[in-house]
């Protein structure tokens, strides 16, 4: 018999060279299945031998390894990597069968709990739907933190011929990736999810919106669409239920403002993507002016979970609510970015620190050098210091202390960081991707540049940064989106932090 | 493909166009095909699709300026696409993509450096696609290296 082996056909594994260390592994004999990423992306290409013990685990495996690992010559096993501490330690959730399953197989799924959530739901009303997702204390993923029972309410409520789900897989933020992992891994999920969701709102159709820089995720919800659609998850009388829900998948074209919803929904609809004024909200007027759920992907992910039943027996939406803290319900997919030496999905409760995330499960720098900053929630989020993460991981605690939490991002910086420079990138990042509609963003990202040029090349630093702080003020309280409205906090949070760097001397610029 | 005579042209364009009427909001779709299929999305392409969606020449012309990835120039031999954001800058992103880009003729005649801004690789940086396949922990030397049969 043939060596059962896994190797993650997820784009971080491929692009350190997966798809060589897969096809040598075939050309050898074995059986090769391409799961998605355990999430420890530093051990990647983790390739996993099924064994009597369990999947072992080889770390970091070229071509060159192939025959060794089918011997059993290896030397550099990591283990059986069910038991590998930095996965037993999480509470995996949303991730519980990413890297576990084969994200091609229905039955797969099917094997690993899948399905159970849309059956369930399937039998309960709308309103009952929506309850236990309210009751779960279930808040959106994307950013906002918006509790998702509340937005399907007003979708289910508003009387219209049609409704819309719209799954938001844009995720631009720099430092984050687990949209894009938990779609490659386990892609059934979020269909689950969706059709769950067009049940509770009374949906008929739905799309996700996925950016296009994410060509393997596109690929892989394809075929999950498509498997969906023959075993009857989508289409026509879902599992007899008479449901019908068709399922589109739309690619974005590099845009980052597409990720804000109501770009989202003009992009969908064919136009340029810019921030429609609120309101109206979507779920009351969203695509082609009819009420649409808007939804993270990770938001509609945990979904089927909440509707399940829970393996203690108890109804899933009331476990969910017992992980957290506070108004921080259920659990949180972090992702270790930047300057790391364990990168990855850390998926825990709220209230988890800043610094059990850096330092324990991250390991400190790659760089071996001290760290510095970390930014967390993507490229509009806050740079915290090191004195600053003892804070808990949740929307409240992190808004107190002038944080966001965002998508979960958490991008670390060594002490070779220049924080001046940090805050002109998000000046320019903003520029760049303003969608243009109003004026503080579009104007105040270029003012706030040149500024910060002016500032690193020495120039009036003191006139220029009480200038700066005017400019994040008009751009704080002007903008209608939080693209111009959040651009400040990085660049505040990095001159309170880090002034030292923004009092330059000299003009030698 | 690029070279194709304009009718030629204008008849794919419209094809693809035509195949898309059923969907909503088909601007998008129609547009990638065509990317895909004819490389960019030229001046009279913009024509015959405004005219199969029966939408105006300002409105896809409007829709094609906004979106990076729809160019309207044709693609170059070999695209280099390097990572900016924050994640991959704390590995070194930045001068990686200045050094690349200065030295974008020497990886080979008709060699397109652009900047991106992330690849969702953010654990595996400074990222980067080349001729759209992606690749983590890039440096000066893997670059070389990948790029050996582009010379
Ligand atoms: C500039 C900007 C970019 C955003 N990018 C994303 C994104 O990439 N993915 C996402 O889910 N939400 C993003 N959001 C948040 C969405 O507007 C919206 O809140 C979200 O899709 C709602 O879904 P949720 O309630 O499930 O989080 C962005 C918001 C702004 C202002
Ligand atoms: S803040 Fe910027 S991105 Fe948002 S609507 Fe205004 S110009 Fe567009
Ligand atoms: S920041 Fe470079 S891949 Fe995400």
């Amino acid at each position: 018999m043939s060596a059962r082996v896994f190797v993650p056909g997820d784009a971080a594994a491929v692009s350190v060279g997966a798809d060589e260390v897969a096809a040598a592994f075939g050309a050898a004999g074995a059986t090769v299945v391409r799961n998605g990423s355990r999430g420890m992306l530093w051990l990647e290409p983790l390739v996993e031998v099924e064994t009597e013990a369990g999947r072992v685990g080889f770390a970091n495996v070229e071509p060159a390894d192939v025959a060794s690992v089918l011997s059993g010559e290896h030397t550099g096993s990591i283990g059986v990597v069910d038991e590998h501490p930095w996965l037993t330690s999480q509470r995996r959730v949303s991730f519980v069968r990413v890297g576990v399953v084969d994200p091609a197989s229905v039955a797969d799924y099917e094997a690993h709990g899948g399905w159970a959530g849309l059956r369930r739901a399937l039998s309960l009303t709308p309103a009952e739907v929506v309850q236990e997702v309210t009751d779960s204390g279930l808040r959106g993923r994307g950013g906002a933190g918006f509790p998702a029972g509340i937005k399907w309410r007003t979708v289910l409520e508003t009387v219209a011929d049609q409704k819309f789900v719209a799954c938001n897989f844009d995720e631009g933020d720099s430092g984050t990736f687990a949209d894009r992992m938990v779609v490659e891994g386990d892609p059934f999920t979020l269909v689950e999810g969706m059709t769950i969701a067009a049940h509770a709102v009374g949906a008929s159709e739905g799309y996700v919106y996925v950016r296009s820089e994410y060509p393997h995720a596109v690929a892989a919800l394809r075929r999950a669409v498509d498997a969906a659609y023959t075993h009857g998850y989508l289409g026509q009388d879902i599992l007899g239920s008479g449901l019908c829900f068709d399922l589109h998948v739309r690619v974005g074209a590099g845009a980052y403002i597409c990720g804000e919803e109501s770009s989202m929904l003009d992009s969908l609809e064919g136009k340029r993507g810019e921030v429609r004024a609120k309101p109206p909200i979507p779920a009351i007027e969203g695509l082609w002016g009819l009420p649409t759920a808007v939804n993270n992907v990770l938001t509609l992910c945990a979904v089927p979970m909440v509707l399940s039943e829970a393996d203690s027996g108890g109804p899933g939406w009331q476990s969910y609510a017992e992980l957290g803290t506070g108004r921080s319900r259920g659990t949180q997919v972090f992702q270790l970015a930047g300057n790391i030496r364990q990168g990855g999905i850390v998926e825990l409760p709220f209230g988890v620190s800043l610094r059990e995330l850096v330092e324990e499960y991250g390991g400190g720098t790659l760089s071996g050098r001290p760290v510095r900053a970390v930014q967390v929630g993507g490229p509009l989020g806050a740079y915290v210091p090191p004195d600053g993460f003892d804070v808990p991981m949740d929307y409240e605690a992190l808004a107190e202390s002038g944080a966001m939490l965002g998508h979960g991002g958490i991008v670390v910086f060594d002490d070779t960081v220049d924080m001046a420079r940090m805050a002109r990138f998000a000046m320019e990042f903003c520029s760049i991707e303003s969608c243009g509609k109003c004026t503080p963003c579009r104007v105040g990202s270029t003012r706030g540049v040149e500024t910060i040029d002016r500032i690193i090349a020495g120039r009036d630093v003191a006139a220029n940064l009480v200038l700066l702080d005017d400019l994040c003020e008009t751009m704080t309280k002007g903008s209608l989106c939080a693209m111009g409205g959040l651009t400040p906090m990085p660049v505040q949070s990095a001159i309170k932090h880090w002034r030292q760097d923004f009092e330059r001397e000299g003009a030698d610029v | 493909m690029t070279t194709a005579p304009t009718t030629d042209r204008v008849a794919l364009v419209r094809a693809i166009a035509t195949q898309h009427l059923a969907d909503r909001g088909a601007l998008m779709p129609v547009l990638h095909d065509v990317v895909e299929e004819l490389g960019h999305v030229a001046r009279e392409d913009v024509e015959a699709i405004a005219d199969v969606l029966n939408l105006s020449v300002a409105e896809v012309h409007g829709v094609v300026t906004f979106y990076k990835d729809f160019r309207t120039e044709p693609a170059p031999a070999h695209a280099v696409a390097l990572c900016r954001g924050e994640a991959c800058q704390s590995v070194g992103a930045e001068a990686l993509y200045a050094e690349t880009r200065d030295r974008a003729a020497d990886l080979g005649a008709d060699v397109e450096v652009d900047e991106v801004f992330c690849l969702g690789n953010c654990a595996l940086g400074p990222s980067g696609t080349l001729d759209g396949r992606l690749h983590g922990r890039l440096s000066r030397e893997r670059i070389t290296s990948l790029t050996e049969g582009w010379r």
